[in-house]
């Protein structure tokens, strides 16, 4: 028995490190200056999809993400800590996506993959901080889909229940399969790299990356499985003009750089009195307790 | 987001080691298990590249999970319920992590689940471990037992034990009796067989033991009723999953808290003989201890590392009289010298080590076919340089290790002294090192020999001495032409006397004096391959090392026979 799941993934800049240099004079991201890595809660998810895993051994795990060629590294990864194989979504026309076109993108790519359970990835992007694709996947596919998700507590039959991270607590609900899970940064942590699936997987690589020079075609060709598969608009049968920025109504206006000042300040002292107070407001404002 | 691996380019630098070439070839003999498994190299690069992947993975997990964890673990330690231990919350994370990260069995073959690994990458892993939480390194760490299981046990256990190790079962060494430590020929834990169960039986009780409720255990025992000596006993395979083997205790410990030293008490509890019955301890443990006492080595060398990080970041960050501490030359030296020692006992930590591999390897080629002359004389060459070197990173591994962890404390001042800072812990988990798998002391014993049968000094002699340097070296190269002279002319002076007594006595100072050449040989290698990372190292420890032997010379060349009177307290 087991579970066809696909993880939805991206690379990101890691915005937690931002030096000074993390932003150009135009205040875009200066993406030259600031290391990729795997999008902090698409861990999460991919966690969740490797404990299903464990529990169900025949499940297949296939990392999705869309993205530039050096964008396999994040299927690599996924493969890396457990995942059986990735798909690259890439192609020109697919730059620029906003959330709607990279639903789009992405829900065409499923299609194509054809078979699945659960479409699980992270709540949101650390670089976008949106938490819309995820739900927008599942409308364009047309699935039930849980947010905020925290734990799968187990699958039964085409029945699947989940914890929820809501403010102050935690929601259990059930939804049918295949189904659509976005993970928040509070449920478990990946597991790390696995050593004889890293020596298995290093020279796995897309067509292009196989194709340049030093490239490891002939190694590819006699083991099928260091293949990442790279799909371009085409093939996934996609409309270019839902594509890219062709298809994203977003538009940036403006982009500020903002510093952040105290609005408001209170001034506390020693006293028990001032202390309580304090107390009794970080409680009621859930910021300790 | 630290990783232990990367942020130290020592390691690599000791990973890359030119004999690693010949170590790879012996170790993946013309790598014929590509063919079956899909995680086995093709090639001497591709191996080195598998050994550097692997330690990245296990330089994350150790900045990210085990160093985090190790305040918590050493206050919450492990607890004994119902004659069973629990781990410490972060202890369990942390096997978790290296459970599914599959660094259990690194150096097993691969049809058991292993990975393969040389023992140098192997003693490398150990070394990082050992830096984020020392404690941690006796559970992980106590798969090098699985060695042992694999050189004397039958292909039968060897299938059904080595692929539980390598699935991440942990492993234990029962060897330590409440009146057997040191001695280990007095163990008295009652084996006899049961025709009536087909199996040997034990009975008894063992004390100190190391992660006394692992999965699988590898027990000393007295096979032959009668007996009172180390001929009469037997290595014995225990599986927890039998029973009949409960834990009576867990000892409360100054360090290393979150390995749970157990006291065992074995009632009828059913076991396995491993190899032959009365070379337990005269062939199997003495195995078993050679590579325990490289891993301690190895957990010296971590220590070591972890107590120079502390006092470095320290020194940088505290202001006094104005500046940072580090600006006072009082303090520099201390730092500079932990720097020295750290270096000196990792190089002569993956020395070791290579000749354990070169040695093990052909062992291993030796189960299979007839090894060719040279082979057989490159074997007992290499066993004979890992029989001398052993007892002596064992021993100054831990005794450097002690001393940087004393050393960190009094950078930090008073804040050292406070149970905030880390330092303390290191304080305490070092403490241990220079006593369990044979003291200080008994390493000395062991390496005595090599000390008068020239044996240190000849591998200065022709290995070391005639290396080629750079010019600027030359005069580090004096002083250790120098000190191999003078360890020399002391230890003759000593042999002469034919005093037993007196050799005894000062068999410290010689040993210590052929260590010290020998590591400021290692360092003068490293720097002139990487002088950015050792030449200082090479400066300090050198200079630190000739006043040392001077010590030593000077003690033995006055001691006269009859100053022996003054040390006998009996």
């Amino acid at each position: 028995m087991g579970y066809k799941i696909i993880v939805l993934a991206k690379q990101v800049p890691d915005t937690r490190n931002v030096g000074k240099d993390a932003m150009t004079a135009e205040g875009t991201i200066n993406r030259a200056a600031l290391p990729a890595i795997f999008n902090p809660e698409d861990l999460n998810a991919l966690e969740q999809a490797l404990q299903i895993k464990d529990k169900y051994p025949d499940s297949t795990i296939t990392m999705l993400t869309m993205g530039p060629g050096r964008a396999a590294e994040v299927l690599l990864e996924g493969m890396y800590r457990g995942a059986d194989a990735g798909v690259l979504l890439t192609d020109r026309a697919f730059a620029g996506a906003d959330t709607l076109a990279t639903s789009y993108a992405l829900s065409t790519a499923i299609k194509k993959i054809g078979e699945y359970d659960i479409i699980i990835g992270g709540r949101q992007a650390i670089d976008g901080d949106t938490a819309q694709v995820g739900p927008q996947v599942a409308e364009k596919l047309g699935l039930t889909q849980i947010t905020y998700a925290e734990k799968i507590e187990k699958i039964e039959g085409k029945t699947i229940r989940v914890q929820r991270h809501i403010p102050g607590g935690i929601e259990t609900v059930e939804g049918p399969l295949p189904i659509v899970i976005t993970v928040n940064g509070s449920a478990d942590p990946c597991r790390p790299r696995n050593a004889k699936r890293v020596m298995k997987f290093k020279y796995a690589q897309t067509p292009s990356q196989a194709a340049a020079e030093g490239g490891n075609a002939e190694l590819i060709k006699a083991r099928p499985y260091l293949n990442i598969k790279e799909w371009t608009v085409a093939d996934v049968d996609g409309d270019v003009k839902q594509c890219g920025l062709n298809g994203s109504p977003t538009k940036v206006k403006t982009i500020k750089n903002i510093v952040f000042a105290a609005k408001e300040s209170k001034k506390f002292t020693a006293a028990d009195a001032d202390i309580e107070s304090l107390m009794v407001e970080l409680i009621e404002n859930k910021i300790v307790g | 987001m630290a990783n232990f691996y990367t942020d130290t380019p020592e390691l690599k630098h000791h990973l890359s080691h030119p004999l690693m070439k010949h170590i790879v070839e012996l170790k993946e003999r013309n790598f014929a298990d590509r063919e079956k498994f899909d995680y086995a190299p093709a090639d001497f690069e591709d191996a080195m590249d598998n050994y550097d992947k692997v330690l990245e993975i296990v330089g994350e997990i150790c900045g990210d999970i085990v160093a985090p964890n190790a305040e918590g673990v050493d206050h919450e330690g492990p607890v004994c319920a119902n004659g069973r231990v629990q781990y410490a919350s972060g202890t369990q994370a942390n096997l978790d992590a290296t459970r599914k990260a599959g660094l259990m069995g690194m150096s097993m073959p691969r049809r058991f689940g292993g990975l393969n690994f040389p023992i140098t990458p192997y003693i490398m892993a150990a070394d990082i471990v050992s830096r984020a939480d020392a404690g941690f390194e006796n559970l992980w760490g106590l798969q090098d037992c699985a060695e042992t299981l694999y050189e004397f046990g039958n292909e039968d256990q060897k299938m059904r034990f080595l692929t539980r190790v390598c699935n991440g079962e942990t492993m234990s060494m029962d060897l330590t009796e409440p009146d057997a430590g040191s001695d280990l020929q007095s163990v008295m834990l009652k084996a006899t067989y049961s025709e009536k169960d087909g199996c040997w039986l034990l009975n008894g009780v063992k004390r100190f033991i190391t992660n006394g409720d692992a999965d699988i255990h590898l027990v000393l025992a007295r096979s032959e009723e009668g007996t009172h000596d180390g001929r009469g006993l037997s290595m014995f395979i225990y599986d927890k999953q039998q029973g009949g083997v409960n834990v009576r205790r867990i000892e409360n410990k100054m360090g290393i808290k979150g390995s749970p030293t157990c006291e065992l008490v074995y009632k009828n509890a059913k076991a396995e003989l491993c190899g032959d019955t009365k070379l337990g301890l005269i062939k199997y443990v003495m195995a078993l201890m050679n590579g325990a006492r490289l891993g301690i080595a190895a957990q010296g060398v971590g220590i070591s590392q972890a107590a120079f990080n502390e006092a470095l970041a320290y020194a940088k960050d505290r202001k006094q009289f104005g500046k940072a501490i580090i600006e006072f030359p009082a303090v520099a030296e201390m730092l500079s010298l932990m720097k020295a020692k750290l270096d000196a006992s990792r190089a002569l930590l993956y020395e070791t080590s290579r000749f354990v591999d070169i040695y093990k390897a052909l062992d291993d080629i030796a189960k299979e076919r007839k090894l060719e002359p040279e082979e057989r004389q490159e074997q007992k060459k290499f066993a004979k340089l890992a029989d001398s070197f052993t007892p002596l990173v064992k021993m100054m591994g831990s005794e450097y290790a002690n001393q940087n962890a004393y050393d960190c404390i009094q950078v930090h001042g008073g804040s050292g002294f406070m149970k905030e800072y880390t330092c303390e812990r290191l304080y305490r988990d070092a403490r241990i090192t220079s006593i369990y798998e044979g003291t200080s002391q008994l390493q000395t014993v062991a390496a005595i020999r090599y000390v008068t049968t020239g044996a240190y000094l000849n591998q200065i002699r022709d290995a070391y001495e005639t290396l080629h340097f750079d010019a600027r070296f030359d005069v580090l190269r004096d002083k250790l032409k120098d000190m191999a002279d003078k360890a020399g002319m002391a230890i003759n002076q000593v042999v002469e006397t034919k005093n037993q007594e007196l050799l005894d006595l000062v068999a410290r100072r010689l040993v210590e004096m052929c260590a010290h050449t020998i590591m400021g040989h290692l360092l003068l290698q490293d720097a002139n391959k990487a002088p950015e990372l050792f030449e200082k190292s090479a400066n300090v420890y050198i200079r630190y090392a000739e006043a040392e032997v001077e010590k030593h010379i000077t003690f033995i060349r006055k001691f006269q026979e009859e100053n022996l009177e003054n040390y006998r307290m009996a």
